[in-house]
């Protein structure tokens, strides 16, 4: 009944160089992300080290409400002592423009290798953390997150 | 001996009176089928509401409690150099409006409201709709109504918005033909996409709205909700969105305040 | 949101393990999305979080354009000595913030 405003949102659209018409702020986001790339990032931080999955928890919603804040914990297993700590633990992803999330550096006077934060994903896919002990061993643990996308498509008016 | 029929009156009145208080508090009880916004939200999102230290939306509070502490205008007054302590003079207050105002002889929100103050009493600029400074107030003011019932006033002069607003909720608008009734009444708890769709109760604005990455008021989530059919969008401030807002305030009437409260 | 808010406990017993949590209005902009005018935003983003607890580092985080925008960053640290925790935030365009909050450490 009433007339409208062309609003056409593809939101999420991975075309790289492509311009937009958008209206609202539609991230065009470059198609560099890849399972590949993540690896390699993780082989940075370790050296080339391949880490060990287990004693690690990583927390996060199977289906969360919306990949622009999703709430995450990351546990280790350890019981913080001078001899055996975690001294840095590094979080990953496989699809967003960039592989690599944070790092967060702990010590053994952190009491607990327990770190919470929030992040952003573009879409469903794997996220992976690795913790650097003391001894300059690895760990890993790895979660797979699935992000709805909303069904109104809102254009900021 | 002579204390036990009195005793026995009281054991056998208290629960009759008991009854009869439950019976007239505000109309949210057993047959009660309004459900909070945050019941069709994930449990963490839920959390980040229920928890101060979690929030986003203290940080617009902060904000708003500097604020109020501020002198602006010509005035050279602040909010407290007349309200006082907030906790005190604003308690209640945010859960009463939209109301009446007499001065322009139309129903206003709370952010019109402060508002009309900065520009009346303080002889300041007015803040600009969705500014972190407006917003800020608005938090720190509807903060003071958290857990009340909403209680919309029983102002005749009132009746106008609420119908009109009333009249807007079953009005098909926009590409998609759909009115707010036919999502939010008609189909709340059902899936739209990836959502699922709640009864629209605001009890939780201004809200940090994680698709906004940042605080907006409930006339912005309005507005993108009739972007969202690709309607026609009236500019901030519009009657019709004032209506709106009135009339959604006596649908949720006695619904608790949740604002400053987190969504999707 | 320019403001910072932290939480922590004001007092603690020596050698027992705290939980701070810090929370910072900041858009980080991820640097792909454009403007009103259709340029893309740079980044701007806020790209080291800091904990010293009376002077000393006891935490640090490197952020990337993948942390949400208004970071929020809950950690664990070993209250050993009365004195004040010191926060951080520095980041692009020249962004930096700090906050100190008070412990007092008994037994």
């Amino acid at each position: 009944m009433t007339a409208t405003k062309p609003i056409d949102h593809a939101r999420r659209t991975v075309l790289a160089g492509l311009g937009t018409l958008a209206l609202g702020l539609v991230p065009v986001l470059p198609a560099g992300a890849t399972p590949e790339k993540m690896a390699a990032a993780i082989a940075a931080f370790t050296g080339g080290a391949v880490p060990v999955p287990g004693k690690m928890m990583l927390e996060v919603a199977s289906l969360v409400d919306n990949g622009n804040t999703v709430p995450i914990t990351v546990r280790v297993d350890s019981p913080m002592t001078a001899s055996d700590y975690v001294a840095a633990i590094a979080l990953f992803n496989e699809r967003n423009p960039d592989p690599g999330i944070a790092v967060f550096t702990l010590g053994a006077r952190a009491g607990k290798a327990d770190v919470s934060t929030r992040i952003r994903m573009a879409t469903s896919q794997k996220l992976v953390a690795v913790a650097r002990m003391g001894d300059n061993s690895f760990r890993m643990h790895s979660a797979d997150v699935v992000v709805a996308l909303a069904a109104c498509i809102e254009g900021e008016a | 001996m002579q204390l036990r029929p009195t005793l026995l009156a009281l054991v056998l009145l208290l629960p009759t009176l008991l009854l009869l208080l439950l019976l007239c508090a505000a109309p949210v009880f057993a047959d009660d089928t309004r459900r909070s916004g945050a019941e069709f939200i994930s449990p963490s999102t839920r959390a980040m509401q229920r928890d101060d230290t979690l929030n986003p939306a203290m940080l617009a509070v902060g904000d708003g409690k500097l604020l109020w502490q501020r002198k602006a205008g010509r005035s050279d007054t602040s909010c407290a150099g007349c309200h006082g302590d907030a906790a005190l003079s604003m308690r209640g207050v945010a859960a009463r409006y939209p109301a009446f105002d007499a001065h322009t002889n139309a129903a206003i929100n709370l952010g019109q409201r402060i508002n009309a103050c900065r520009v009346r009493h303080q002889q300041a600029e007015p803040l600009r709709f969705e500014t972190e400074a407006l917003l800020g107030i608005e938090s720190y003011v509807a903060l003071q109504s958290r857990a009340m019932p909403l209680a919309p006033p029983p102002d005749a002069r009132l009746q106008a918005a609420v119908q009109r607003g009333q009249q807007l909720f079953s009005q098909r608008i926009g590409q998609l033909n759909l009115s707010c009734a036919q999502c939010h009444d008609a189909n709340w708890g059902r899936r739209l996409g990836g959502a699922t769709i709640p009864q629209g109760h605001a009890l939780a604005y201004p809200v940090y709205r994680l698709e906004w990455q940042g605080m907006g008021s409930l006339q912005r989530r309005l507005r993108n909700c009739m972007s969202g059919v690709r309607a026609d969008v009236p500019p901030p401030n519009a009657q019709e969105l004032v209506d709106l807002e009135a009339y959604l305030a006596t649908r949720a009437a006695g619904m608790r305040m949740e604002a400053p409260g987190v969504r999707p | 949101m320019a403001r910072a808010l932290v939480h922590m406990p004001a007092f603690a017993r020596r050698g027992a393990v705290i939980e701070i949590r810090a929370l910072i209005g900041h858009p980080m902009e991820i640097g792909y999305r454009p403007g009103a005018d259709g340029k893309v935003l740079g980044r701007d983003i806020i790209r080291r979080f800091t904990c010293r607890y009376n002077g000393e580092i006891v935490f640090a985080a490197e952020l990337q354009q993948a942390i949400a925008a208004n970071p929020y960053i809950a950690f664990y640290t070993r209250a050993l000595e009365t004195g004040s925790l010191e926060f951080t935030w520095e980041g692009d365009s020249g962004f930096a913030h700090a906050e100190t909050m008070p412990i007092t450490v008994t037994g």
